[in-house]
């Protein structure tokens, strides 16, 4: 029996309140909020921070390969995967793929991870927008998400994969070349058409494996970059309509490759035991899976729930948010630009840098970075903190000043000054408690200097209404 | 193991300094000849009667090549030094230790930098190639912590104490006011100075160090030589130095209201000096103003007041030219700027200046003709992890 032995998500902190975007763009815009990756976040830092979640439900899980799927793949060439390998500090012998480039790649990884022959994670990660005003602009979202599939042998199953089907079919819906930074649509109706022909294709495949019938579904996620069809196709698949999953529009947006995985997690989150999930991707062409939860899926508690993460965000700008996506060239800090950082320096301190591994002394002191006379290495990334002492720095280098910097005392021991993100200068305060968080610094010479940040521990309290 | 110095076994006996400044119209070499040049001529020699040169730059140059290419000279040592901001200050404690071991009769140490070159703000390193890890937090930001930090422990209302950083930064701008060397000689007033947008924390702009272009210069011989070229040597009376660990960043217990450096540093140098009482045997002292609050804490640090009291000493006029014990008479890193190879050779000059009686009246120390020695400090890095020099100075032997 193979299926779903934990998820982990990730949602960015910052919302664009959609209605401000037309008084700047003239055009777009619309009701609710959507996701915003910030400045320090890109498709392979969204993924660590999903996919450290997933696996803190089961660290001990011998895993085999993790799969990253994003269309905003931050490196071309040279494989993503290894970098959330390396973040996850897995081993040598865990193979680490990517599945880039298309929406469609998520649920491909998925299909690979339900058929190997070990536990398999698979990390769909994305950034959503278009040119301003734009409608992809507007109802994009971004965010990562993780699904560890593995075997009953592995751990106990959340949820048993139960059927599949399959409709595929080359039609020009969407398309974008490399290099481009936003999409291009066909007439809307001729994808929708070609949806609609397709999907009752692989629902009934999918229906037949399993052995139910569309009434049985108790939950049911359609993703798809297409939103009309989205909605069209899953009001004609025959469930009831209180088995449908919201899509998030109104909080999240549309997450692209990574919305397969962020809403089938979203119906394992509100699932009872013994339910069904159907899972249906409209990506040129149409894929399903089934998954039937388990009696174990009632003790299982994500380790940050989406209704969490959905309550707690902070607003930004939309000028800040064309910025940040470049699409406003805005002064850049008149200091020298960060030099790339060395292959060989970073590859040696690999468990540093992309691990947050200290190392302690005899005498129990943590060093952060590791001393190579400690025999004790101590991982930090999961450690959380109390700001000793902080300051706000207007001077220094930074995509989005100004830096926020405190020094951090870990609970359990260690101290170390780093810089904060997903904060607003005003809200810091000595004593603030702060996590680990894994981000890009900058970028340089085409090479993405990943390393850790410390961002507040929020809860529910926080609200994206607030603006 | 043993920190001995080599108290009274060496002598500055020539000194030169140039401007601070923008020095839109001088290069690296004209400054290294401008400032060599007075040296020389302060103490009456050539380029070649100086066996040896030890030529500090932190960032302007990499070899002994870039002093002896444009000074010219002919099969002379010349080694570069960089100790951060310390760097013009090991430039002298190397030429000291060289002539105290008899390798050579007289030796030049020579600090300079050519900032303003950068198209920068500020002072910027050199990219070593690194893991990318590194803190990338400017000093000044790095320092500002040390006011918060201050002003929980000793209940001084953090309002009241940006007054206090104000006064230090009004006091070393009147001090540079009356310097023709200084970079900045306009006096500011302490409600001007708390009127400025903060930057950094609660620092402005001007709780900082400017920046400037210079260089200074100094010529060393043995002890017993230095009469055969000036009546008024400077003898060395300690040099020290500490290079941190770092432990100050990971230590949990460590406040950012002292730099451990600093206290370690001056414990050794008052050790080789015999100094018991800094705040009554110095005439005076140039300490390492780099931001308002480093001066602050420095007070302390070097043990000029007790811990605790140096807010309320700076209030009181303590350090002030005409106060108890002057700090920055010649205007500080404040009025300066911080041409970081030449800064502590530009401190050395001003006690070259006032302890031989050379600086003009309005700009002389309260404690002159009483008292002879005096102490030059500087720091490289930052609070938690840093280099301490510290050098005493006098103009009597024993």
């Amino acid at each position: 029996m193979r299926g779903i032995l934990s998820w982990g998500t990730h949602l960015p902190y910052r919302r664009l309140d959609r209605s401000t975007i037309a008084a700047i763009a003239g055009t777009g815009g619309g009701k609710g909020y959507r996701t915003v990756a910030s400045f320090d976040e890109d498709a392979t830092t969204m993924a660590v921070e999903a996919a450290r979640r997933a696996l803190s439900a089961i660290p001990e899980v011998a895993l085999g390969s993790v799969w990253m799927s994003t269309v905003a793949a931050p490196y071309l060439d040279k494989t993503n995967a290894t970098t959330v390998h390396a973040a996850l500090r897995l081993g040598t012998d865990v193979a680490a793929y990517d599945t880039l480039g298309s929406v469609k790649s998520t649920v491909g990884a998925m299909r690979a991870a339900l058929s190997s022959d070990a536990p398999a994670l698979v990390v769909a990660s994305d950034l959503r927008g278009g040119l301003p005003g734009s409608g992809d602009e507007t109802n994009g979202g971004d965010a990562g998400a993780a699904l560890l599939f593995g075997s009953d042998a592995d751990a106990p199953l959340l949820a048993e994969f139960v059927g599949r089907g399959v409709a595929t079919e080359e039609f020009l819906d969407r398309w974008r070349t490399p290099g481009d930074n936003r999409s291009k649509l066909w007439e809307e109706r001729f994808g929708e058409t070609r949806y609609a022909a397709l999907a009752p294709i692989a629902w009934k495949a999918a229906l037949a494996t399993a052995g139910v019938d569309a009434q049985a579904v108790d939950h049911l996620v359609v993703a798809g970059t297409h939103d009309r069809a989205n909605t069209s196709v899953a009001r004609s698949l025959g469930v009831r309509s209180e088995a449908m999953v919201d899509a998030m529009s109104a909080t999240v947006g549309n997450t692209g490759a990574a919305a397969p995985a962020l809403l089938l997690s979203a119906a394992l989150e509100r699932a009872e035991a013994d339910q069904l999930i159907a899972l249906v991707v409209l990506a040129d062409g149409v894929e399903v899976l089934l998954f039937r939860t388990t009696a174990a899926i009632a003790g299982f508690v994500p380790a940050r729930s989406i209704a969490t993460q959905v309550a707690c965000g902070g607003s930004i700008a939309y000028g800040k948010f064309l910025a940040w996506r470049g699409n406003l060239t805005v002064e850049p800090p008149r200091r020298p630009e960060p030099a790339r950082p060395s292959a060989t320096a970073a590859g040696r301190a690999r468990d540093w840098k992309f691990g947050f591994v200290g190392s302690v002394d005899t005498e129990g002191e943590v060093h952060m970075p590791p001393s190579q006379l400690d025999a004790e290495r101590r991982p930090m990334a999961a450690a959380l903190g109390t700001i000793a002492t902080y300051t706000i720095d207007k001077l220094s280098y930074s995509l989005n000043p100004p830096v926020v910097f405190a020094v951090v005392d870990f609970d359990g021991g260690g101290r170390l000054p780093i810089e904060l993100t997903d904060v607003d200068a005003a809200e810091v305060q000595i004593g603030g408690r702060v996590e680990m968080t894994f981000r890009r610094l900058f970028t340089s010479d085409g090479v993405h200097n990943y390393f850790w940040k410390a961002r507040p521990i929020r809860d529910a309290v926080a609200s994206s209404e607030e603006s | 193991m043993a920190s001995h110095g080599i108290k009274d076994r060496v002598a500055i006996v020539g000194m030169g300094c140039t401007r601070f400044s923008e020095h839109w119209d001088k290069g690296l070499d004209d400054l290294l000849i401008q400032a060599s040049d007075a040296a020389f001529t302060s103490a009456g020699v050539t380029k070649q009667d100086v066996d040896a040169y030890w030529f500090g730059t932190a960032q302007s140059a990499m070899s002994g090549i870039a002093l002896a290419r444009p000074l010219q000279l002919e099969g002379k040592p010349v080694t570069r030094v960089e100790n951060y901001c310390a760097t013009g200050s090991e430039a002298l404690r190397q030429a000291c230790y060289a002539v105290a071991s008899g390798a050579y009769d007289s030796a030049m140490a020579i600090g300079a930098e050519k900032v303003k070159d950068s198209g920068m703000q500020g002072l910027n390193a050199f990219p070593v190639p690194n893991d990318g890890t590194a803190r990338t937090l400017t000093a000044a930001a790095m320092f500002s912590m040390v006011a918060p930090a201050y002003a929980q422990k000793y209940g001084v209302d953090r309002a009241h104490l940006k007054r206090v950083l104000a006064r230090i930064a009004s006091k070393n701008h009147a001090n540079g006011a009356k310097n023709p060397l200084a970079q900045f000689r306009k006096e500011m007033s302490v409600d001007q100075l708390c009127a400025m947008p903060a930057v950094a924390g609660d620092l402005s702009v001007f709780d900082c160090a400017g920046v400037a272009d210079g260089a200074a210069a100094a010529i060393v011989v043995r002890a017993e030589d230095a009469h055969r070229y000036t009546d008024r040597p400077l003898y060395i009376k300690a040099l020290s130095l500490v290079a941190g660990n770092g432990s100050g960043l990971m230590d949990a217990s460590y406040d950012y209201t002292t730099f451990p450096e600093i206290v370690r540093c001056a414990q050794d140098a008052y050790a080789q000096a015999g100094i018991t009482d800094p705040r009554h045997q110095f005439a005076m002292a140039e300490v390492h103003d780099c931001f308002t609050p480093t001066e602050l804490v420095l007070m302390e640090d070097l043990g000029f007041c007790a811990r605790g009291t140096a807010w309320s000493e700076i209030e009181a006029g303590s350090f002030d030219l005409d106060g108890d014990l002057p700090v920055n008479p010649d205007g500080g890193l404040k009025s300066f700027g911080h041409p970081t190879g030449a800064s502590g050779l530009r401190m050395m000059y001003e006690a070259w200046l006032q302890l031989r009686g050379d600086a003009p009246e309005e700009r002389r120390i309260s404690t002159y003709g009483e008292r002879d020695l005096a102490l030059t400090h500087n720091l490289g890095g930052y609070p938690g992890e840093m280099v301490s020099f510290i050098s005493i100075l006098g103009t009597s032997l024993g």
